[in-house]
């Protein structure tokens, strides 16, 4: 069974938010929507401090809260644990957003456009009505997925098939794949180094991987 | 808009949805007072309606809130796991039995849509427990205070309702003190489970409501009842003036559990990066 998975190399991440730029012109989200985000974290007290970058967004999670309360079937989740949101049944009671704990989704309840009242010529042209008034978030790119797997590509390695978001990292630290293959790309990094996912302890199964050091190297 | 790492309060439900809490709690508590004073109240329709009132008008302003409000009919769509639907489905049956009641001028109809009435405001308090993204809301013990609070708000509502028009008999009395007590012993395990893993500024909101709930809802009301029992000609005044108190300070606390106490969790690391070589 294949479970897509992301993972963040919190070690790589310089936060320079082409991730998050990639996935706004990929998905075309309006100004305040931002699937992938990129947090800016100050840590410690001086002079202890370190910086850190965290990309964050649905963390398509095993058994996600925001699928149980969803009252219309609209959120779902694929046999490839990716979840989905059914635009055309959401009622936009955002309960979705409540539910979740990572603060993944987003109802715009009007269009908004990046320069003024209007749309640009790329706004326009891309616009879809079909999402105002309704939940949305990271898809994890399920149509370059779907449409990568259908030419027998590999999400993850063949940029084609694989989320915008990892595309754009200029720093490798974004990584995506089936985290049930032990031989995946993903499956070896989290085999060779140490990680966390997320308000871990709220059961929800997250399919977003941190790393953040290496594994210790056994004694001989 | 800049999201930080700490906690920030939820934007999604505003006071369309809190009113769906404070009406639709009030509603279901008026129709359990009624029904347990239903054999000593002669003019019972008046309080169905007025419970179903305030049960439909919370309703309302939730549909005010979703973003596509020609599809409120889907949110029947999934009773297996969301109380959201099963809230929804659970209201058809009450409005059902009620609308029932007023036609047929049955009693008894009317007795099972205040016992439906418990069932509504019982999926409103697992509503909140089911917000995973919300500390404050997402406590097991919430259902208990939402619960408790409808039915104190709702016998308060009775209490300032039957005292209005004429007075009330024992039952009311009694339900209405035996709700003030229940809830208040619900807000302070609710309130003491949340002393941990709350944020400052979560509990410094909600603070205020619940000293106004243990002293103008609770404390206020009892000893206006005890007063007005040792004084029958200020029994009426009593009456009115704790039911009023207890109402509006179970409105108060779920305002700001709603609006203004329901902070996210933020982001946490549990680890830092090591960078650079060991």
């Amino acid at each position: 069974m294949t479970r897509w998975a992301m993972i963040a190399d919190l070690r790589r991440c310089v936060g320079c938010q082409t991730c998050t730029a990639a996935c706004k012109h990929t998905n075309a989200t309006p100004p305040e929507v931002q699937w992938r985000r990129v947090l800016d974290m100050e840590v410690g007290e001086y002079p202890e401090v370190q910086r850190v970058f965290v990309p964050v967004g649905c963390m398509h999670c095993a058994d996600p809260p925001c699928m149980h309360v969803c009252p219309s079937t609209a959120t779902k989740q694929r046999a490839d644990g990716i979840v989905t949101i059914d635009y055309d049944l959401c009622i936009g009671c955002a309960y979705c957003a409540v539910a979740c704990p990572y603060q993944a989704r987003y109802k715009t309840d009007k269009p908004s456009f990046a320069y003024g009242d209007g749309p640009i010529q790329s706004e326009a042209a891309r616009f879809d009505d079909g999402r105002i008034g309704v939940a949305t978030k990271c898809t994890f790119c399920s149509d370059r997925v779907d449409a990568g797997l259908e030419k027998g590509l590999t999400p993850g390695i063949d940029p084609e098939a694989s989320p915008a978001c990892v595309n754009s990292c200029i720093a490798k630290a974004l990584h995506f794949g089936d985290v049930e293959d032990p031989a995946s790309n993903v499956s070896q990094l989290l085999a060779e180094n140490q990680y966390f996912r997320m308000h871990e302890e709220l059961g929800t199964d997250p399919g977003f991987y941190y790393l953040w050091d290496k594994k210790p190297e056994k004694a001989a | 808009m800049s999201f930080g790492p700490n906690p920030w309060q939820q934007l999604h439900w505003d006071e369309r949805a809190a009113a769906n809490f404070m009406l639709g709690g009030t509603g279901a508590g008026l129709l359990v007072a009624w029904a347990v004073s239903s054999t000593v109240t002669p003019d019972w329709q008046g309080y169905l309606l007025a419970g179903m009132a305030c049960i439909a008008l919370g309703l309302g302003a939730v549909w005010l809130e979703i973003g596509r409000k020609l599809r409120a009919i889907h949110v029947f769509f999934h009773p297996q796991t969301s109380w959201m639907t099963r809230e929804a489905m659970v209201a058809v049956i009450l409005f059902g039995f009620g609308i029932a009641a007023l036609g047929s001028g049955l009693r008894a109809l009317g007795i099972a849509a205040a016992l439906v009435a418990l069932g509504f405001v019982y999926c409103q308090g697992r509503i909140l427990r089911a917000s995973k993204g919300i500390p404050a809301w997402r406590e097991p013990t919430v259902t208990a205070f939402i619960v408790t609070t409808g039915l104190a708000e709702g016998g308060g509502a009775f209490l300032a309702a039957s005292a209005l028009v004429g007075g009330t008999q024992l039952p009311g009395l009694a339900f209405f003190a035996l709700a003030a007590v229940a809830r208040v012993l619900a807000w302070s395990r609710y309130r003491a489970r949340l002393e941990h893993g709350l944020s400052k500024r979560a509990l410094d909101t909600l603070n205020p409501a619940g000293r106004i709930l243990v002293q103008l809802g609770t404390i206020v009301p009892l000893v206006l009842l005890l007063a007005g029992l040792a004084l029958p000609e200020f029994a009426r005044t009593a009456g009115i003036f704790a039911g009023l108190a207890a109402l509006s300070a179970g409105w108060y606390l779920k305002f700001m559990l709603v609006t203004r106490a329901a902070f996210n969790q933020g982001f946490a690391l549990p680890k830092l990066p090591v960078r650079g070589s060991r």
